[in-house]
């Protein structure tokens, strides 16, 4: 699939073999994604994605607004901040959910009823912003001399700690529990320009787009800045970068505590238009989908993180329990025949596939109907545009808990299988997986499409890693021995 | 030593026995971070989870063979097949993951395998969410081969096996520690004596020139991943037989204690590994008596950030020297 393993043969210039390598990159879907990425301007992708985030409020609903809109929003602030630290300096921060969340709790014990401070956005949130980015510094002052697993360990526990603490010790300060044990804090003020409160959404999410917009900028300027370039060369080679006499530990600590403010920035907003924390908002799947925003994007680039974000965002709520699921449905289905339409190549052989699909759907139906009519007896959740389809066709069988797990694992092993084998038999595998992903989407996955999206971002991280460990607009790195 | 009120021998005792068993299993999990860390220097995010599956597996087994009421079989047989079951799926889990998360990272930048471990770390608590639910699924394991079942009558396991000031020891503790300890000694053997340990050494000590002493070095990762994740197959049914309750998220604070042992004991070293489990376990169990049960998960994560900070090598570990 990739070219990258053997490409330097015997006799092969080096600078002639990465150079093909480079024009090999820029093939299919992902290098025409990243062709337009460099051609495009960077003023001139900031005005389209402002243009296009400004025009949403018009044309969606207030509760898609707040879905759609304003999630994806923090989703781009979280994931700007996290590619400072792991994009541009290439520490693996695994705590970083944990600064996110002291923001919001920080923000909202700055303005809510616990200890009845409410102090306007203008104090506070500059406020909160400094005070994470210290305690980012701090955290950080372990990578001075950890290396980096060892970093990503701390910091991991540095998280967890994080969610302990807040939930279960709860200490007492002034005769309250600090922050609330597992109920959390409630009634947290909006945020205010100069007094004028935020209240509705639109005004809301006008708010955050302004700061973001402005986040991304400071960011498009600060990584063409000196420490940018610094930050990079930190990431390729640390030990060449401190060789070249880089400062490297305050470089590190700098972008510890930079992506660290940015996370408290997005936990005051996060906070505020939410109006409660719970420490549930500030566990592992969380950090789970920044990672996946800032990786899919591609590490290290601010377009990649904005688009990142849509996607992750628009899935996840797709994905949501209490969205109706044919939306979910119909989005996967066109999610996998886009897949296979951008990676079956040539033509015929994707028509082979779907029509094999197609065929064995129906075969495997009609035999199973034959068996036993309760084979085929299930419930096609929620109906919709493709239940009268789905349900001539998938093998939903009465009772199906048993059936649905077997179908899950046999397709989990498929799928492990196809990456081993190739051509034909690549070809013929693919049919059946296909039909078991429908199955298994039909029988567990839209009955809990909460587990659902987290199993899928788990995959997409591996999958991601072993394909694409640059995503979709990062540079690949080498390493080089 | 000064203790809160007066010194009481007894809880501190029954502190002491329990710190001992969790630290037995915090050490089984802790060998298979360090087996994989000192042959690869990646941290297998995923261990804990496949420590959970283990548990699972053990569970599956115990309900296959008519579950904790009504066995089919004594005994003693069926907590040995639970053991070789979870063990064998554990390890084939181990080596699966490394043939398709890791190994196509081989070569990668270090941070790539990590956010990768961490997908399939993530995949896997949520396809076990998917399968087995999210409800507590219990071993039921005081109860295992009682006479009288239906009315909850203590089966042998719970039998106090020694007596020491008023404090139990219990039979399933006993069989914990003795199962740890002989694990151990399997391993350290086989790392020092067997033809495949002095592979794994060679291959931790400098995997290229390794392969290029005609060891296998693929295969000998496998085995290192399979023998680690049975090791943490094994310590999932000890705690399904243990604490009776096993779910989809126990593998998370078990991996990262776990990790905590391995650190402070001295990656890549297993006697480091054990002593790292025990001073864990005790950590734990003590700030549980002692401060309260809200505090001990803290304290836990506290002893791995001063030892990070203070002697990064863990207590049994050698010094790594960083070659340009």
């Amino acid at each position: 699939m990739e070219a990258g393993g053997d490409r330097q043969g015997i006799g092969v210039d080096d600078w002639v073999a990465s150079h093909e390598h480079r024009l090999a990159e820029r093939a299919g879907f992902a290098g025409l994604a990243r062709k337009i990425d460099d051609r495009v301007p960077a003023w001139a992708r900031l005005t389209l994605f402002a243009a296009f985030a400004a025009s949403l409020p018009l044309w969606m609903g207030r509760g898609d607004l707040f879905a759609y809109g304003i999630f994806t929003l923090i989703y781009i602030l979280l994931g700007l901040g996290l590619n400072v630290v792991v994009g541009y300096a290439g520490l693996l921060d695994l705590g970083y959910v944990a600064l996110f969340g002291f923001g919001a709790y920080f923000y909202a014990l700055l303005s809510s009823e616990q200890y009845g401070i409410h102090w306007p956005s203008a104090i506070s949130i500059p406020v909160v912003v400094a005070s994470t980015a210290l305690l980012g510094l701090i955290l950080g002052i372990p990578s001075r001399r950890l290396l980096g697993d060892y970093l990503a360990i701390v910091t991991l526990f540095f998280g967890q700690a994080f969610v302990v603490f807040v939930n279960a010790a709860n200490p007492t300060v002034a005769g309250v529990g600090l922050t609330g044990g597992p109920n959390g804090i409630a009634d947290i003020d909006p945020n205010d320009i100069f007094g004028y409160e935020l209240i509705s959404r639109t005004q809301q999410y006008y708010f955050i787009l302004v700061v973001v917009l402005l986040v991304l900028t400071g960011l498009h300027f600060l990584s063409e800045s000196r420490t940018g370039r610094a930050w990079r060369a930190l990431r390729e080679d640390p030990l060449a970068a401190e060789a070249m006499s880089m400062p490297v530990n305050r470089l590190k600590l700098k972008a510890f505590a930079f992506g660290a403010g940015i996370a408290g920035l997005a936990g005051c907003i996060f906070a505020a238009v939410l109006t409660a924390v719970t420490s549930g908002n500030f566990g592992l799947p969380i950090l789970i989908t920044i990672y996946a925003v800032v990786i899919l994007g591609g590490i290290g680039s601010l377009t990649g993180v904005v688009i990142g974000a849509i996607v992750i965002n628009v899935s996840f709520q797709f994905l949501a329990p209490e969205n109706p699921q044919q939306n979910a449905r119909v989005l996967f289905y066109l999610v996998i025949v886009l897949l296979l339409a951008f990676g079956v190549r040539p033509w015929w052989r994707l028509g082979v596939v779907l029509g094999g699909v197609a065929a064995l759907g129906f075969a495997a139906h009609a035999v199973a109907g034959a068996i036993s009519s309760s084979w085929t007896a299930g419930p096609v959740v929620e109906g919709g545009r493709l239940a009268g389809v789905i349900s001539d066709w998938v093998i939903i069988p009465a009772g199906h808990e048993r059936f649905a797990n077997a179908a899950y694992i046999t397709l989990v092993v498929l799928i492990l299988t196809l990456t081993r084998v190739h051509g034909w038999w690549r070809t013929g595998l693919l049919v059946p997986t296909l039909y078991l992903t429908a199955v298994v989407w039909e029988t567990s996955f839209v009955e809990q499409p909460a587990v659902a999206r987290w199993i899928l971002f788990g995959a997409l991280l591996v999958f991601l890693m072993t394909v694409r460990p640059q995503g979709l607009l990062g540079t690949p790195r080498v390493e080089i021995v | 030593m000064s203790f809160p009120l007066a010194f009481n021998a007894e809880l501190f005792i029954q502190l002491l026995v329990s710190g001992i068993t969790l630290g037995s299993l915090y050490g089984l999990i802790a060998l298979g971070y360090s087996m994989v860390y000192g042959i690869l220097k990646l941290l297998n995010f995923a261990h804990g989870d496949v420590y959970m599956i283990g548990a699972f597996v053990g569970y599956g087994t115990l309900q296959l063979l008519g579950g904790p009421l009504s066995p089919n079989i004594a005994i003693a047989p069926l907590i040995v097949l639970m053991f070789l079951a979870a063990m064998l799926a554990s390890g084939l889990l181990g080596v699966v993951i490394e043939r398709f998360a890791y190994r196509p990272l081989r070569d990668a930048p270090r941070i790539a395998p990590l956010i990768s471990a961490l997908g399939v770390s993530f995949f896997l608590q949520n396809s076990a969410l998917l399968l087995f639910g999210a409800q507590f699924r219990s071993y039921d394991s005081f109860v295992l081969g009682s006479k009288n079942p239906e009315f909850f009558e203590p089966g042998p396991l719970t039998d106090p096996l020694f007596v020491v000031k008023n404090v139990n020891i219990q039979l399933v503790q006993v069989i914990v520690v003795a199962t740890t300890a002989s694990l151990m000694v399997a391993l350290t053997l086989l790392v020092a004596k067997a033809r495949i340990g002095k592979a794994m050494r060679a291959t931790s000590y400098d995997r290229e020139a390794a392969a290029m002493m005609g060891i296998d070095t693929d295969r000998v990762i496998a085995t290192t991943f399979f023998i680690g994740s049975l090791l943490a197959g094994a310590a999932g049914v000890m705690f399904g037989l243990l604490f009776s309750q096993v779910f989809h998220f126990m593998g998370f604070l078990a991996g990262l204690k776990g990790f905590t042992a391995a650190v402070v004991g001295g990656i890549g070293s297993i006697p480091g590994a054990m002593l790292g489990g025990l001073l864990v376990g005790l950590a734990e169990s003590f700030a549980a008596g002692y401060l309260g049960g809200r505090w001990s998960d803290l304290t836990v994560f506290g002893i791995l950030i001063f030892v990070l900070l203070v002697r990064p090598t863990g207590l049994l570990g050698t010094r790594a020297i960083q070659k340009v």
